[in-house]
């Protein structure tokens, strides 16, 4: 491909690329996302290949690969263009009857399509199912339009264009007014206005200048950031160009997490694609822009995530972070000024400088504009990512587009913001969702995880477990935080295994009041927040912990015990010859027993039984 | 690991403190771990002193200092999977496998490993073996993948 020279020979392009994508008529587009990935859809994409083949549709039809569509609970998910029609739990051995009947018939796959669990209907389309059609999908909804490995997919459904308009018509200055007008705020975690951010920097002393991206997602049950930049990297580029370009940057970089090796892949792609054509390099678009980015490689730290630690990590060193008395936009990176962003941020900034920045603040509540990506996780039944306008509710996030509790069971909390953030109740369920209100309740928005958890799921045990999590994670580098955590984890691992007094509750809550005062990063800072958070609506599981020496949810292991319903027992033996540890005795036909003294409460014979005879007490 | 390939990780990299990091990297993924051979040339092409290299190949999760197994299986143990019973996968793992997580068997043939999050979380408890991931595992679902890796490992020492 030739060198876009101006922002006319981007239009050309486009204009090229787009009568090309209509000359296809049919296009099969396919999720590749990590959760289809995970069930499958590898195996899909070429069963498709294969028969299209075979079929000598090769030509006619197209098959495109896309990013997360985001209804990861019913992947492989499969669109089919135009049209639209929406099949999930796709397999391979369906896709001859998807080419003989959809394709070339037009009929739809009954089987195949949604059944909308409140109406008990099957639906055809995307727009009609209730976790899409109650989502504001901004981001998200162009991860379908575009195979996740083309540029010229991207151009042709306007990528670039922000940027050729903020290279012709405004300067620097300019840009970081609208970004300030648009109230975006930070998606990391931290919630910082980015046009502040930009501003500063811009306007602190020194001759070199660096953005970067932040994409090591390090926040356990989140991968917004990982389904942007997989699935559409050209985004990402197009934003931090626009960042550079408003800051005086001629440098940037893209940290991302090692743990994803598609991300690493498809932004590197994405890097030598635009470089290739100019995109990258030397007077972009004849503006007189020169900016190139590198992709650096997370070492798996998540303390990394960190801006301060991050950046010791992209000079080579090991990823501590350092005191923030003097801010990373007037020496960050080799202590030169730098803007960084994280993935989800630098997304927002084509479609805020494309659309004008009160499209973008119509959006959202009062403090936080726009809308933001959600990992919808945990026993919902409808897990995924979900993208809602800021200041929408707990409750139509868990309830109208999550479905509910899955199988059931009732929802007890709702975990957002990852090892930083809190539990919040059921009964804070109508509080909307954005940086402040969160903050205010004892959690926070942090990235945008958001993991629910019902009746089975121990408060207790989840406190012990984010600072098992962190214990691990702390660098180790300040007092608080390397010791304030291990002494906090021993205390809550002492209650979860019926150790626990009623006074170590008031000196969890101390010990952590000091954590959050005294540590020196955000990590160490926001450490004691899943503790807090718990001990402040869950109180009474600490409680039936300690003084009764019981686990309510029947999960701490030393507490619960494994026993059989006779009732419901039929006596098929799958529990027994399941069994590690030949715990489990009884004659065929007749009600099994557990024998306590041998059961190590391993769970198998939990997921074994179809009757449901096994009870955890 | 050869003086060749070596050489390739290095090239462009000569006196470039910064690249330490990228070439671990490079050298786990060509090695499965970082010999301490490696170490010294790194230290001394790159300009690192030889005890910082040590620290960042040992700070950072993503570098092995010892050699891994044939077959690598990961079980994620991030919020999603926990709330899903990742923990009992996980021993059952430890159990099946005779190692602790980060081990690997007497016989080279395993190296379990448990990461905070593998960001698949729509689906846990998910459990990556060889690269390919797995969905909604339980302790017995994982039992049988071990199982098959163990039969066909000895299928193949017969048809050799």
């Amino acid at each position: 491909m030739s060198r876009l020279a101006a922002a006319e020979d981007l239009e050309g392009l486009r204009a090229s690329l787009a009568a090309e994508r209509e000359r296809v008529g049919t296009t099969i587009v396919v999720c590749g996302g990590p959760g289809c990935q995970a069930a499958g859809c590898r195996a899909v994409i070429e069963a498709l290949e294969e028969e299209l083949d075979k079929e000598g549709l090769a030509e006619s039809v197209a098959v495109r690969v896309t990013g997360c569509h985001g209804f990861c609970e019913q992947g492989p998910v499969m669109v089919i263009e135009p049209g639209n029609v929406f099949y999930c739990r796709v397999k391979p051995e369906d896709v001859g009857e998807i080419i003989s009947s959809t394709i070339r018939d037009g009929e739809v796959i009954e089987r195949l399509l949604y059944t909308d669990p409140a109406s008990g209907e099957r639906v055809r389309t995307e727009s009609e199912i209730p976790f899409y059609r109650l989502q504001e999908r901004t981001l998200l909804a162009l991860n379908r339009q575009i195979d996740s490995s083309s540029m010229t997919d991207y151009i042709a459904v306007g990528g670039y264009s922000a940027l050729a308009k903020v290279l012709r018509d405004c300067d620097p200055e300019a840009v970081i007014r609208e970004i300030t007008a648009s109230g975006l705020r930070g998606r990391g975690g931290g919630g910082f206005p980015t046009g502040r951010k930009w501003a500063s920097c811009r306007a602190a002393p020194g001759d070199e200048r660096y953005v970067i991206c932040n994409a090591d997602e390090g926040d356990p049950g989140a991968y917004m950031d990982r389904s942007i930049l997989e699935g559409n990297p050209h985004l990402v580029l197009e934003g931090m160009l626009i960042g550079a370009w408003a800051i005086g940057a001629a440098q940037g970089y893209i940290y991302v997490r090692n743990e994803y090796p598609l991300a690493v892949e498809h932004a590197r792609r994405a890097v030598e694609q635009a470089r290739e054509v100019g995109l990258l390099g030397d007077n972009v678009l004849g503006s007189g822009l020169c900016f190139d980015v590198e992709v650096a490689r997370g070492g798996g730290a998540f303390v990394c995530g960190e801006s301060t630690a991050l950046m010791a990590s992209l000079e080579g060193k090991v990823g501590e972070p350092r005191p923030k008395d003097v801010h990373t936009v007037e020496e960050g990176l080799w202590n030169k000024p730098t803007a960084l962003n994280n993935v989800e941020t630098w997304a927002n900034v084509p479609l805020i400088m494309q659309n004008g920045a009160a499209w973008f603040a119509g959006k959202g509540t009062k403090g936080s504009k726009g809308t933001k990506i959600f990992a919808l996780t945990g026993r919902v039944k409808n897990t995924g990512l979900v993208e809602v306008a800021m200041g929408t509710s707990l409750r139509e996030i868990v309830f109208d587009i999550g479905g509910g509790g899955s199988d059931g069971a009732a929802i007890k909390a709702v975990q957002t913001g990852g090892p930083s953030g809190g539990c919040l109740p059921v009964e804070k369920f109508d509080l909307p969702v954005d940086f402040d209100t969160l903050s205010e309740a004892g959690s926070m928005v942090g990235s945008g995880g958001m993991v629910v958890m019902d009746e089975r799921t121990c408060m207790v045990d989840v406190a012990r477990y984010f600072l098992a999590f962190l214990q691990d994670e702390s660098c180790g580098k300040c007092v608080p935080c390397r010791v304030g955590i291990d002494r906090m984890l021993e205390i809550v691992t002492d209650i979860t295994e019926g150790r626990g007094r009623v006074e170590q509750l008031d000196l969890l809550e101390e010990l952590g009041e000091t954590v959050r005062e005294t540590s020196l990063c955000a990590l160490g800072k926001t450490a004691p927040n899943p503790v807090l958070s718990t001990l402040r609506y869950f109180r009474e599981e600490y409680m039936a912990h300690i003084v009764e020496g019981r686990c309510p949810a029947g999960v701490c292991k030393a507490l619960v015990e494994y026993v059989i319903d006779e009732e419901r027992c039929t006596g098929c033996g799958a529990c027994l010859r399941a069994c590690p540890r030949e715990a489990i005795r009884g004659e065929s036909k007749q009600p099994h027993t557990i024998d306590a003294e041998r059961c190590v409460r391993c769970g198998i014979c939990l997921s074994e039984c179809k009757y449901e005879a096994i009870v955890v007490k | 690991m050869s003086d060749q390939s070596m050489a390739a990780i290095l090239e462009g990299r000569t006196s470039q403190p910064q690249q330490l990091i990228e070439a671990l990297h490079d050298v786990q993924q060509l090695s499965g771990y970082i010999p301490q051979e490696a170490m010294t040339t790194l230290s001394q092409e790159l300009g690192v002193p030889l005890i910082e290299v040590y620290r960042v190949a040992s700070f950072y999760k993503a570098f092995s200092l010892t050699p891994r197994g044939r077959h690598v299986m990961t079980v994620c143990m991030g919020t999603a999977c926990h709330v899903r019973g990742a923990a009992r996968v996980a021993e059952q793992a430890s159990a099946q496998l005779g190692v602790e997580p980060g081990g690997t068997t007497s016989d080279g043939q395993f190296t379990l490993e448990c990461v905070n999050c593998l960001g698949a979380c729509a689906l846990g408890p998910v459990v990556v073996l060889d690269g390919v991931y797995h969905d909604q595992v339980t302790p017995r679902k994982l039992g049988r993948m071990i199982e098959s890796v163990r039969r066909a490992e000895s299928e193949d020492r017969l048809h050799v």
